[in-house]
């Protein structure tokens, strides 16, 4: 067991390295400038060490386990860097798309989970545990912190001042120390140094935020942290992705509400508003907008209620309550709707053109002259199979209909084909149908979200900032100045920046008359 | 007004050049002339600061020219945001002079701001309409304060090389001495680069190398002699290098990316004109780079440079914390509905915050000052400098402009 017990009778707790009252060193390690760190006071992963809760209690308030989890989290990130992460590739089959695309190394790296690392349960699990770091660490340090700094005595030890970092010693005779003394305190008070007197001894102090700021850093960082949580809340988060064509009206998925898109434009840059002309540059795009209404189903009538209208642009998104509605994707001129038209192949006469609908087609289309078209089979992104018509996907990339033509002389009915717009001709038909007409629109894509908890986000920030800003653009700054035996001895210290309290001190000695040497430590131009 | 703006990007590139021959003379001088040493060194290290204030005024009136010319705050582009970077990093050095005063500071300090501006006129200089993503206020306040924070990370860069030449430049053989020598000789590479695209710039130099990616047909324009044109690649028009009337050689299948073959076409040229800018330098001076540079910080004190690159990241990373990290988030909130998405530039700011942190904590433990802390130092510059140049050319992400 160590003996805590100080020679001015002071009893400190075990793991002091300081006197808590009077700064002497109770460690003998001499010569050294001294330890000033948390001022030397015991904190308590070092006093107990017995269970179990304190040994995760000193592990985790160690900043060398915080500066492992920081370093781990670091090369994670860097790795997961390296090829896009699955949430950015083209495609929906990450399994094939990364050995495809990459190689052996890319199926590598989606084997091993790379490819979604940054939602993986390990990456996330670091992030907390540097979460649960900070808040032991910063308890660990700064309850005794504070009760060291505010229980401050003025009066030090010897060895505590003259082994200070900066320190100097004067012979200054019994008579002139008064003098001394009141002048120094004047001139660091002019430097805006609190000052405190007590016998021969002086205590000048400026700066002691400083010494709280990383404390509410990582307070903030907590807060931060925290603030990401409420994303597990259900309803706090919403991310829905819409694609909603011009004039269309959609239900926004786990929502009472539905978005309609009135009109999408894309505006380009006019000649004049390019001031240097690259030859053969392709058009560059000035904006992409679509007007958009919010609606919401009544309750009792179940009928569309206007809510808000809004022109969404990109760094321009559509506000209601917690919902944010995006500019997100943007498909320009999409094939939406066919005109076709019934040709008698033998008297080369057309029927009245009809539209189909390629997303909601009829049916049915009654024509004059007792013509009608009946939809047998509709596939909107045709593919063959083998010999089997499927459809890749119900976008109509690809649109392909059966068509059954029925009129007062065939009422049995010919069936054909229209393959993307045109027709399968089958030799011994009477009928065939031809394109007249494509109809074009613009498909907005729109990214509806909804997260709540970013104001507890943007609160951790600003609290960070705070602590950034106090604990890295001020100093903590300490002179403890002592006349003993006919010696003046005058020790400093501060938490960073020690060439500004060189010439700080250096520079209040002499406008006090008091000849200090230049420090040993001396700077040079 | 376009001509004035060119005008004063070459006027700034002057001044930061003559900036740097007059911190040399400062911090050389003392050999030169013995006696009045001191006198000397604050005579030209004044010459020195004074020069690099009026440049950065004119890169100042470079910017605003160019904000009026464009219409919007210039850091949409490559050139844009390394010349903007390169200015913040000289108004942090500035303001790092006027705390400590150590002219050898400048004497590295500017030589890398040349550089600097020299690889950011590489990049395309037209003025170019903004894309929508880049339209709001928020392209300035939030990268501007970026800049203004990596550009006081770089200087504490700047005072790792300080400490780590004072401190091994003498040795000619040793771990240190070689890795010193590697930081030096990538400088030296970004100049052979620069200098070589200047150099086939001004020639006019032009090659189009026609080639099929997904069975589309593409050109590739070269502006510097194809020495690597892309796979399968067909020559569609090529001026005359050195009797070379086709590439040398093909890129391998597997760069894939957009304009790979190009790309690493520069990287090339620029390990050859580095190389023999390097081999140059040997043979009119027999030394090696950090043993060439030495004298320059000989009599700086190797506390006071530690201090000051503590000092660099002290006053840079609550600045980059605002501006890369919570400015960001705000932006990205605003432009894409996520504040975080790891699109690979976030991950890099990220990832070159973390990299500080560890550093800062472990400065707070005896042992990591001096030269570890230094050659950390260089390592955030690095980090700083893959963000800025591999993730916008290499990695395609929301954020590559160039
Ligand atoms: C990524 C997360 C973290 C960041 C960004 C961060 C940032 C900082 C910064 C900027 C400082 C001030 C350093 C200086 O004054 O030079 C600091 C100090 C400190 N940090 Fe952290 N920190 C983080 C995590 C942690 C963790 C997990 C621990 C847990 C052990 C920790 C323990 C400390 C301690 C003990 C100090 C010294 C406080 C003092 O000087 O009184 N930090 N931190």
């Amino acid at each position: 067991m160590e003996n805590t017990k100080c020679e001015c009778g002071h009893n400190n707790p075990v793991g002091t390295v300081l006197c808590e009252y009077c700064g002497k060193p109770l460690r003998e390690d001499k010569d050294q400038p001294l330890d000033m760190r948390y001022e030397g006071v015991a904190r308590r992963s070092q006093t107990r060490k017995r269970t179990l809760v304190d040994r995760i209690w000193s592990f985790f308030s160690s900043v060398k386990v915080a500066v492992y989890l920081i370093v781990i989290t670091l090369i994670a990130s860097i790795l997961g860097s390296l090829l896009p992460q699955e949430r950015y590739i083209p495609s929906n089959r990450p399994e094939v798309f990364y050995a495809q695309e990459y190689g052996v190394w890319g199926d590598l790296y989606y084997k091993l989970g790379l490819s979604d690392m940054y939602s993986s349960w390990w990456y996330i699990t670091l992030l907390a545990l540097i979460g649960i770091s900070l808040v032991v660490c910063s308890l660990d340090r700064v309850i005794p912190l504070y009760r060291a700094l505010k229980n401050q005595q003025v009066t030090k030890n010897q060895s505590f001042i003259i082994r200070q970092r900066i320190s100097h010693q004067l012979q200054i005779k019994e008579g002139e120390k008064e003098q001394v003394l009141k002048q120094l305190g004047e001139q660091l008070k002019k430097s805006r140094y609190q000052i405190r007197r007590e016998g021969d001894s002086l205590l000048a102090e400026k700066g002691r935020i400083s010494r709280w700021g990383p404390y509410i850093l990582h307070v903030g960082l907590i807060v931060f942290l925290l603030g990401t949580l409420p994303r597990l809340i259900p309803g706090w988060n919403l991310e829905e992705f819409v694609w909603v064509r011009e004039g269309q009206t959609r239900p926004i998925p786990n929502t009472p509400y539905y978005i309609k898109n009135e009109r999408a434009e894309v505006e380009l840059y006019k000649e004049s508003e390019i001031v240097q002309k690259q030859k053969d540059a392709p058009p560059a795009v000035k904006e992409w907008r679509t007007e958009v209404v919010l609606l919401k189903k009544d309750d009792e009538t179940e009928e569309l209620k206007e809510i808000k209208r809004h022109v969404t642009r990109v760094n321009h998104p559509l506000k209601y309550e917690d919902l944010m509605i995006y500019q997100s994707g943007f498909q320009v001129d999409q094939v939406s709707a066919l005109e076709l038209v019934v040709l008698d192949k033998k008297t080369g006469k057309e029927s009245e053109t009809f539209l189909v609908d390629l997303f909601e087609p009829e049916k049915e289309y009654v024509l004059d002259g007792g013509l009608t078209v009946h939809l047998l089979n509709y596939f909107p992104n045709f593919k063959l199979e083998g010999k089997q018509p499927t459809t890749q996907s119900e976008r109509p990339n690809n649109p392909a209909f059966v068509f059954e033509v029925k009129s007062p002389d065939k009422p049995e009915g010919e069936k054909m084909w229209v393959i993307a717009g045109t027709k399968l001709d089958i030799e011994e038909n009477k009928y065939e149908i031809n394109l007249k007409w494509m109809h074009l629109t613009n498909e907005s894509g729109l990214l509806i979200r909804t997260e709540r908890g970013l104001w507890v986000i943007l609160l951790g920030g600003i609290i960070s900032m705070i602590g950034l800003v106090m604990g890295f653009y001020w100093n903590h700054r300490r002179v403890w100045v002592r006349w003993m035996e006919g010696k003046l001895l005058i020790g400093a210290h501060t938490n960073k920046n020690w060439f500004g309290l060189r010439r700080e001190l250096e520079q209040a000695a002499k406008r006090a008359n008091i000849p200090l040497a230049q420090s040993s430590e001396g700077v040079k131009p | 007004m376009i001509k004035l703006m060119e005008n004063l990007l070459i006027g700034t590139f002057f001044l930061y050049l003559v900036s740097t021959v007059m911190f040399v003379v400062a911090v050389l001088g003392k050999r030169v002339r013995k006696g009045d040493e001191v006198e000397h060194t604050n005579r030209w290290g004044r010459l020195g600061i004074i020069f690099t204030m009026i440049g950065a005024l004119i890169h100042v009136g470079f910017t605003v020219t160019r904000a009026v010319v464009g219409g919007y705050f210039p850091t949409s582009n490559m050139f844009e945001f390394i010349s903007f970077f390169c200015l913040m990093m000289v108004i942090s050095f500035i303001i790092i002079y006027f705390i400590y005063r150590t002219v050898a500071l400048g004497a590295l300090a500017m030589p890398v701001a040349v550089i600097l501006l020299a690889y950011a006129s590489v990049f395309p200089r037209d003025v170019q309409p903004l894309i929508p993503a880049l339209q709001s206020y928020w392209l300035w306040i939030h990268v501007s304060v970026v800049a203004l924070g990596q550009g006081a990370l770089s200087i504490g860069f700047v005072a790792g090389l300080v400490y780590l030449i004072r401190k091994f430049g003498k040795e000619r053989i040793g771990k240190h001495s070689l890795y010193l020598e590697i930081v030096l000789v990538f400088l030296v590479l970004v100049l052979g680069f620069a200098l070589s695209a200047t150099a086939f710039g001004a020639m006019g130099y032009q090659a189009e190398i026609q080639y099929t990616v997904n069975d589309s047909q593409q050109v590739q324009s070269y502006r510097m002699p194809p020495l690597v044109g892309p796979a399968g690649g067909q020559v569609v028009e090529m001026h005359n290098f050195l009797g070379m009337t086709k590439p040398l050689m093909e890129a391998p299948t597997w760069m894939e990316g957009k304009d790979a073959a190009r790309k690493l076409n520069s990287v090339i040229w620029s390990i050859i004109t580095g190389l023999l800018l390097y081999a140059i330098i040997r043979l009119l001076f027999r030394k090696r780079l950090h043993e060439l540079v030495y004298p320059l910080v000989r009599s700086v004190d190797l506390e006071t440079v530690d201090e000051i690159g503590y000092r660099a990241i002290a006053i840079g990373f609550p600045i980059f914390t605002l501006g890369g990290l919570i400015f960001g988030m705000i932006w990205a909130h605003e432009a894409w509905g996520r504040f975080w998405g790891w699109d690979p530039k976030e991950v890099w700011a990220l990832i070159t915050w973390l990299f500080y942190s560890a550093y800062l904590h472990l400065r707070l433990s005896r042992g990591w000052h001096g030269t570890k802390s230094a050659w950390m130092n260089v390592g955030g510059f690095v980090i700083i400098m893959i963000n800025l140049i591999v993730v916008n050319l290499v990695f395609a992400g929301l954020h590559s402009y160039a």
